[in-house]
């Protein structure tokens, strides 16, 4: 930004506030700021962290554990708590994300989503702000859930590569959740309205994925929803990392970008709307 | 405070407004919140929009922002139209809406910044916009401390530091004082006077506390059910109706009588009578 106007003649020095940087400029440009400000406001505010750690820890433990014991789920020669690890990773990147639209509508009623909106700041880049903070938040859920399978004895591999790779999966993740629930703020526009929507729909996508149970085990119907599923992707991207070899990783990508592109979209076309 | 020279724009002649709006109307779904309104404000001016709750200054005010989209009739700030050109209106305006509205788990200088990013202000000058801007709403002090430590009246004039990091020819208001005590009302008053007065900057601002508007704006325009229904300075606005009267007294007059001492208690009244309605 400062390279565009460099070193202006005193008296039009406040001119230059006004000259607009190109548009991918201005866009990449507000999407770091956002980004930014969301680590500052994290960086002020870590008790969400802590209390974000109970409930994986708990399906690790309890659900894990227990289910390892029944031998109920076939899951060929993995053990059923590492089969389960990256499911209870994509979930708890869910739970985060799914209720990013209740932040926004909050903002909204706060008055900040007015404010910024008011600002030169293309939509997209706000809504990529909230999806890069639902991302962070979740990364630090990969923290969690790989430091807890560890503990339980979870054969996680420890190549950095793929490790590296499995925070771009749960940030891919969380940025498509999020904005699926802030399409759905931008729909519903009343915070417990996307309460209820939030709940309605966050076990559906989870017990319809194969965070739980592979493909195979599913009747027919829930095959297909499985399949259409996002969140069944990101399991399955992340379960090829994190335990075996990755088999669709490309796909498994693919599929994870395409849908955080056009939840962007979506988020940014209906943001509006809570701005009347 | 050389920073405080309101920014020039290029062909500026002496006879553009602040702000034009012609018959400028807006409805949600078939209510009519805004109908037929036509004002326009010079620069340099403090001017009021006065009404009750509903009255429709706040769609009004978010028309003129670009945060509702125009359905009928011109808009026009600093001469440009609000329909066309939507960033660079946005670039040019300082606003501030009706909820304290800063972000409580930032400290007050990083909520400063993030403004002057948002507004490109140049890397290389950003710490000083950010530090005068502060000075000027006299935060200097209290800048590193998070947000959810201040006051009513602090948050309000960081927003209003927020509102400046683009040095706005034109800021907007939206009842910049409402649920401030009085001391913070007065704060908040000097400051926006204080730049009216050093730098010529044009205020539209919105208001249901009488004694401000007739004590702080230069004209006002009265809005009742979506209509503009009396335009001038407040002792115009006096004189006409007689020789003692109180701006309280104009207001009621142009408003039916509906109003009793200030639009703030009109609409609890009609809370309260809605809820009774509700119970029976």
């Amino acid at each position: 930004m400062s390279v565009a106007h460099a070193a202006p003649p005193a008296a039009s020095a406040d001119l230059a506030f006004r000259v607009e940087p190109s548009p991918l400029r201005l866009l990449l440009s507000r999407i770091a700021t956002l980004c930014v400000v969301e680590l500052q406001k994290l960086r002020h505010d870590r008790t969400e962290l802590v209390t974000r750690a109970v409930q994986p820890a708990l399906w690790l433990l309890i659900f894990g554990e227990t289910f390892s014991r029944l031998h109920a789920i076939p899951t060929g020669n993995v053990r059923y708590l590492d089969y389960l690890a990256p499911g209870i990773l994509a979930q708890s990147a869910l739970f985060i994300a799914i209720f990013y639209g209740i932040q926004i509508i909050w903002e909204r009623d706060a008055g900040i989503l007015t404010k910024l909106l008011v600002t030169p700041t293309p939509r997209v880049a706000l809504v990529t702000g909230k999806a890069f903070a639902a991302g962070v938040r979740s990364t630090c859920q990969v923290v969690v859930v790989l430091v807890l399978s560890a503990i339980l004895g979870v054969n996680l591999t420890a190549n950095p590569l793929k490790l590296l790779a499995t925070v771009v999966v749960v940030v891919l993740g969380a940025a498509f959740f999020s904005c699926l629930s802030m399409t759905i703020a931008g729909l519903v526009l009343k915070r417990d309205r996307l309460m209820g929507i939030g709940q309605a729909i966050t076990m559906p996508l989870f017990f319809g994925s194969n965070a739980l149970y592979p493909l195979a085990l599913m009747p027919g119907w829930l095959q297909v929803i499985s399949r259409i599923n996002p969140l069944s992707y990101e399991v399955d991207a992340l379960r090829g990392l994190l335990i075996n070899s990755a088999d669709h990783l490309l796909l498994d990508f693919g599929v994870l970008i395409f849908a955080a592109g056009m939840g962007v979209c979506a988020a940014a076309a209906l943001l509006g709307r809570l701005a009347r | 405070m050389s920073f405080w020279r309101a920014a020039p724009i290029a062909n500026t002649g002496p006879a553009l407004h602040a702000i034009t709006v012609e018959g400028l109307s807006y409805r949600f779904g078939d209510q009519v919140a805004v109908d037929n309104v036509s004002l326009s404000v010079e620069p340099g001016e403090v001017f009021g929009l006065l009404g009750p709750n509903g009255a429709g200054k706040t769609t009004t005010i978010r028309v003129i922002t670009t945060l509702l989209p125009l359905q009928s009739g011109q808009v026009r700030v600093l001469g440009l139209d609000v329909s066309r050109t939507k960033m660079r209106v946005r670039r040019s305006l300082g606003y501030v809406p009706q909820q304290l509205s800063a972000e409580a788990a930032l400290t007050g200088r990083e909520n400063v910044t993030l403004f002057a990013r948002l507004f490109d202000v140049p890397r290389r000058s950003r710490r000083q916009v950010v530090d005068e801007v502060l000075e000027v709403v006299s935060l200097s002090d209290a800048a590193d401390r998070l947000v959810g430590t201040y006051s009513g009246g602090m948050v309000r004039r960081l927003e209003l530091a927020q509102a400046l990091v683009n040095r706005p020819r034109l800021l907007m208001l939206d009842e910049p004082t409402i649920g401030l005590d009085p001391v913070a009302r007065s704060s908040v008053w000097d400051r926006i006077r204080a730049l009216v007065e050093s730098d010529g900057m044009t205020v539209l601002v919105t208001t249901h506390y009488m004694d401000e508007a007739d004590q702080e704006c230069d004209r006002v325009a009265l809005m009742h059910s979506g209509r503009i229904e009396a335009v001038g300075t407040p002792d115009e606005l006096k004189a006409a109706l007689g020789p003692q009267a109180t701006l309280d007294e104009v207001f009621r007059h142009h408003t039916g009588g509906g109003l009793i001492a200030g639009g703030e208690r009109l609409s609890d009244v009609r809370r309260s009578r809605r809820t009774a309605g509700r119970l029976g």
